[in-house]
């Protein structure tokens, strides 16, 4: 089964550098959760089990111990400047209380990183950036600062859990005197959760309805623990990174380091919703507008395995026998029940219904392109 | 939890022998550090296995991990269960999850193997290193 030093399998001991700890880690522990080690951070990989979690999201709720994303806060007169410089969304167009999705960009128009950019008011930002990439984000960002506007690493400031699924709502509208259905998708409000102050974001990673609450660390266990009571009469479990991934893949969203990372641009992953060229220049716009005039090399595609086996990441994608690109994120679709994956394959093969391969342990294994999302929540 | 009267191996397999023939399965251990099971790939009736050959795949909702002989035989039967509910393996790995079973090449062979309570030595100290 496992053999050491076998990158195939599960048991690899990841424990070198010192590895972080969010304010719930002993609650994980007490819970029995499997723990791995993600972007330096001792995190729980699932505490029932992957499919059991993943069913929860998808049918009723889950709760998800998300403190390890990082948060970077942008103020000063120059916020907006600033912001608008090094990402690619257009954040002028954020109303206050309105958050969005964007890429962090490098000036060859790739990504450094992607982000949430949640506008607090004219003259301040708050970023929530990926847990691995959350330091080198904000020397990026300081390194482009000619603003009058200081960015500031926030992290320690903040834990942030996820309560995610058709349920979501109803489980916090008991701990909060927020009026949450005025908080509409990608909005956030200031509010009280179990007495605490929580910044209250409608957004998520799982293709759901659900939200987002950042809040002091010092509260982090109280929270967890009345939000459980209040989640468990209505079927919500605590859910770990791993269905954390299946959820997101099934919801065909990028994760930094499989789909984007700093090769890729937005046209290339299929983000072009999130580059506003007319707001240019930003960081890379310049290579931007030239790769859209010149045409991509390579697209982001969604793909189903059309027989039982699974083409997971980092597996070749055979377009008439050639290989053609690599798999960039793969797994079982448990709510789908299908297996499914997202991989680069040249812009002349990306219709969807096109026969591709997938080259799974020296064999070739039929796929066919989808379409993105694979799954969408029903209205 | 690890049945008295099977043997083990490094890599958490476990073989059971009765005579001549041998059935082997993965350890709870191993279903654990897997999680929910959603493949399983078997080899052939009739395939020749050497010790520690490859004899299939376990596909896992995270990875994939090869699965090893314990012994010398040849495959004569699969556990038809497994196709339709893989899951059976992390809920019953010692029993209703077998894999296959083998006409044993040499039924002396598999007494080389540690025995359930040197298995459970090995894994509690594999469990240390892990939390270490």
């Amino acid at each position: 089964m496992f053999r050491r030093n076998n990158e195939k399998s599960s048991v690899t001991t990841p424990a070198t550098a010192e590895v972080r700890k969010t304010a719930l880690n002993s609650i994980h522990r007490q819970l029995g959760a499997k723990m791995v080690n993600f972007g330096g951070w001792d995190m729980p990989l699932e505490y029932s089990g992957i499919l059991a979690e993943h069913e929860a999201v998808r049918t009723r709720a889950g709760l998800f111990d998300v403190s390890h994303m990082g948060e970077i806060e942008i103020r000063g007169p120059g916020a907006l400047g600033l912001v608008q410089l090094v990402t690619c969304n257009n954040a002028a167009n954020l109303a206050v209380g309105q958050a969005h999705y964007s890429g962090l960009m490098t000036s060859r128009g790739t990504f450094v990183d992607d982000l949430l950019v949640h506008k607090i008011s004219d003259t301040h930002y708050l970023l929530c950036v990926n847990a691995g990439n959350q330091d080198h984000d904000f020397e990026h960002i300081v390194e482009h600062n000619k603003f009058d506007a200081k960015a500031e690493n926030a992290g320690p400031r903040y834990s942030q859990l996820a309560i995610q699924g058709p349920r979501a709502k109803d489980i916090l509208q008991r701990l909060t005197p927020a009026p949450l259905d005025s908080i509409h998708y990608y909005h956030f409000s200031f509010g009280k959760v179990s007495g605490i102050d929580c910044l209250i974001a409608r957004t998520g990673y799982t293709g759901e309805d659900g939200f987002e609450i950042y809040f002091a660390p010092e509260h982090s266990e109280r929270l967890w623990s009345d939000l459980m009571h209040a989640g468990q009469p209505a079927g919500m479990i605590p859910c770990g990174l791993g269905a954390r991934n299946t959820l997101r893949l099934e919801a065909g969203m990028c994760l930094y380091g499989h789909e984007i990372d700093d090769t890729t641009t937005p046209w290339e992953a299929g983000l072009g919703w999130i580059c506003k060229m007319e707001k240019a220049p930003f960081l890379g716009s310049d290579v931007l507008a030239l790769q859209k005039k010149d045409g991509l090399t390579r697209k982001l595609i969604g793909f189903e395995m059309l027989d039982k086996r699974i083409g997971r990441d980092g597996y070749p994608v055979l377009i008439n026998g050639q290989e053609a690109g690599r798999v960039t994120s793969g797994g079982p679709a448990p709510f789908l029940k299908k297996n499914i994956g997202m991989a680069y394959v040249p812009p002349k093969s990306t219709a969807v219904g096109t026969d591709i391969s997938i080259g799974i342990r020296g064999q070739s294994e039929a796929a066919r392109i989808v379409a993105l999302p694979f799954y969408k929540r029903p209205q | 939890m690890y049945p008295k009267d099977y043997r083990y191996t490094k890599e958490h397999e476990w073989v059971k022998v009765d005579g001549s023939n041998g059935t082997i399965g993965i350890t709870d251990y191993a279903q654990h550090e897997l999680g929910d099971v959603v493949f399983v790939e078997m080899p052939k009736v009739g395939t020749q296995l050497k010790p520690r050959q490859s004899f299939g795949t376990i596909e896992s909702v995270k990875a994939v991990s090869e699965i090893f002989s314990p012994v010398s035989g040849e495959v004569t039967e699969t556990n038809p269960a497994l196709a339709d509910s893989p899951e059976l393996i992390n809920k019953d790995p010692h029993a209703a999850a077998w894999l296959i079973k083998v006409k044993l090449a040499d039924p002396k062979e598999a007494a080389g193997l540690m025995d359930a309570a040197a298995y459970e030595a090995y894994i509690a100290a594999q469990a240390k290193e892990h939390s270490a």
